[in-house]
């Protein structure tokens, strides 16, 4: 039973229990959307002084707030009681694509079975290069999740399963800056960097 | 209480972006190349069920805990903020391989220059509050 847990989820699976977090959600009263937590932030840090956008009453956001510290445990659980033996199976293809750049595989071992590659995100190998690519990532996810209202749990999943026409335009949005990223962008970058 | 059951939902929701492996890097360059169904098949499967589900509550009436309507609100319509701000999170998503859920459950796992994503994007969504007045929505 344990093993069958500390394996990697099937997608159905998965996909079941993110709509069960959005109606457990639902069922208390609040609406599923991590991305609304860094306005609280900024709010939280006094952003209230430079923009009408920051001077809310926080505190009936803090719900939100115990969500991401709860998803922070989380992480650490599915790393540790449920830690999965085996590295990401990605399909050969991404694999062999991303060797050419640089990133190793999942499955080459140089990653420690970790979900994200050492090579941009490994402290030991933070440099000013990483850092910035970090820091713009971030800087794009804050700026945009913003102005669009809403990330891929508001748009994508509740927006989406609400039949919003906004959330559609948003999910396409991701994608099509998604695509620009992986396609274009990045690949260079990488060449830059790694 | 009820603070306690936000942390345990989010818990949950830790745990299954974990397993899903819907916070692995590797996996959103996969689905951006379009090499896997996988991060498809969990938004697709997590959509439609989520669309039955919130249907139902509509012809149904269903309740929150506190017996108030469930809370689905309609979007006002636009679509230059959508679109544009769509985009720029695309960019960063792709960039990072996080979105704002995985950011805070990566750094569960102890990947901690996710610090560095998550400060950011603080000041990502700071620098948008400023910006507002001057942005088409």
């Amino acid at each position: 039973m344990l093993e069958t847990i500390q394996g990697a989820w099937h997608w159905s699976v998965s996909g079941m229990l993110i709509a069960l977090v959005m109606f457990s959600l639902l069922y208390a009263g609040k609406e599923f959307g991590v991305s609304s937590n860094m306005r609280t932030m900024c709010s939280i840090a006094g952003a209230g002084k430079y923009s009408d956008f920051f001077r809310f009453d926080w505190k009936t956001q803090q719900w939100n707030l115990l969500f991401i510290a709860g998803a922070v445990i989380g992480g650490l659980i599915g790393v540790t009681l449920l830690s999965n033996p085996d590295p990401v199976q990605i399909s050969a293809s991404t694999e062999a694509y991303l060797t050419s750049l640089g990133i190793a595989a999942p499955s080459s071992g140089l990653q420690g079975g970790g979900y994200v590659p050492q090579e941009l995100f490994g402290l030991d190998q933070l440099n000013l290069t990483n850092f910035g690519l970090l820091a713009l990532g971030g800087f794009l996810i804050g700026f945009g999740t913003r102005w669009a209202g809403g990330c891929t749990s508001g748009h994508a999943i509740s927006g989406l399963s609400n039949l919003q026409l906004p959330s559609l335009i948003s999910v396409i949005g991701f994608f099509i800056g998604g695509l620009l990223m992986t396609w274009l962008i990045l690949p260079s970058l990488l060449k830059l960097y790694v | 209480m009820r603070n306690l059951i936000y942390l345990i939902i989010g818990v949950f929701f830790g745990i299954v972006m974990t397993k899903s492996e819907a916070v692995s890097w590797f996996r959103i360059q996969e689905m951006f190349r379009f090499e896997s169904f996988h991060m498809y098949g969990i938004i697709g499967t997590s959509v439609i069920i989520g669309a039955i589900g919130v249907a139902l509550s509509k012809r149904m009436k269903w309740k929150t805990i506190d017996g108030d309507d469930w809370k689905l609100d309609s979007k006002k319509f636009s679509t230059t903020r959508y679109l544009f701000g769509g985009a720029i999170f695309g960019l960063g998503w792709a960039m990072t391989g996080a979105c704002p859920g995985p950011m805070f459950t990566l750094l569960g796992q102890g990947v901690f220059s996710l610090l560095i994503v998550i400060g950011f994007s603080v000041l990502g969504t700071f620098v948008y509050g400023i910006l507002r007045p001057r942005l088409p929505h």
